[in-house]
């Protein structure tokens, strides 16, 4: 679990702003990236899934991938901007976790990964 | 000489908003490298603060309106089940079925990424501001996520200008 301590944010009391609010977004650019990727990979997996996602005949299954993955991605900023508003996360912890997340968000929307599962 | 409607919007997504996110992009990047407070003084600090707010607030407001665009307007031409769409006429010809199985595959997803990364670097530049210039740290990640952005960004794009030049939506 991530080191969190509280701090006064910049604008009550002229410390440096807590790094929270930045942690809760970089983390929720990976969480979304990672989203889209599984159900990309989903998608081409199951026949099932790919109808699922399918909200559009015209757009076809990336309409529901996309639209998951931007959920994903502005619900858990705003959950974790809202633990986080006033805490101090350590920011490195924070990025490796982010930039994991968006790394395999990368590979799983390859396609060369992801038809490999067709 | 006129454009069709398909070409129009091919046209506001590619080359319009492209534009406006490489322009953003560019004057982004310069502000946010030499954000630093012993290059410059609090007036000026407040100066550049205020143009970089707007720079990639637009940069990131350009990325959203690229893959929107992309995905509900030209994508669906792009895609129909006709013989004469562009992907069908891609698909029919061994040698360049991979500009859509590889190509086309690999942007439509990869695309959605960039708008991410962009808001994100948008609101650490509009919720910390000024501090930016003192905290070497969150500045570097600022601008390792800004260039994630334009990266993924810049492998959409170059497909697409690629899949245009293979077989144009029309």
């Amino acid at each position: 679990m991530v080191d969190t301590q509280t701090t006064t944010p910049a604008s009550q009391g002229g410390a440096e702003p807590a790094s929270g609010p930045a942690a809760a977004a970089l983390l929720g650019a990976g969480i979304g990236a990672f989203v889209l990727g599984v159900f990309t990979t989903w998608a081409e997996a199951s026949s099932g899934m790919k109808s699922w996602l399918q909200w559009n005949d015209s757009v076809g299954p990336l309409m529901g991938k996309t639209i998951l993955g931007v959920i994903a991605f502005f619900a858990s900023w705003a959950l974790l901007g809202f633990l986080w508003k006033d805490k101090n996360p350590e920011l490195r912890q924070i990025l490796v976790a982010a930039a994991v997340l968006v790394a395999a968000g990368f590979v799983l929307t390859f396609p060369t990964f992801f038809q490999a599962f067709a | 000489m006129e454009l069709t409607n398909r070409e129009f919007w091919t046209l506001i997504h590619g080359m319009v908003i492209g534009t406006a996110f490489l322009l953003a992009f560019a004057g982004g990047l310069a502000g946010l490298w030499s954000l630093r407070s012993e290059f410059v003084t609090p007036a000026g600090l407040a100066e550049r603060m205020r143009r970089l707010k707007i720079g990639i607030v637009a940069m990131a407001v350009a990325t959203w309106a690229t893959v929107i665009t992309g995905t509900y307007i030209v994508y669906p031409w792009y895609r129909e089940a006709v013989p004469t769409s562009a992907k069908s006429i891609l698909l029919a010809n061994p040698d360049t079925a991979d500009w859509h199985e590889f190509g086309m595959e690999w942007k439509e997803h990869i695309a959605w990424i960039s708008p991410m990364l962009a808001t994100v670097a948008a609101f650490l530049v509009v919720y910390y501001g000024a501090s930016l210039a003192r905290n070497t740290k969150l500045r570097s990640i600022v601008l390792v996520v800004f260039v994630g952005a334009f990266a993924t960004a810049a492998v959409a794009g170059l497909f697409g200008a690629l899949i245009t030049k293979a077989a144009a939506v029309k």
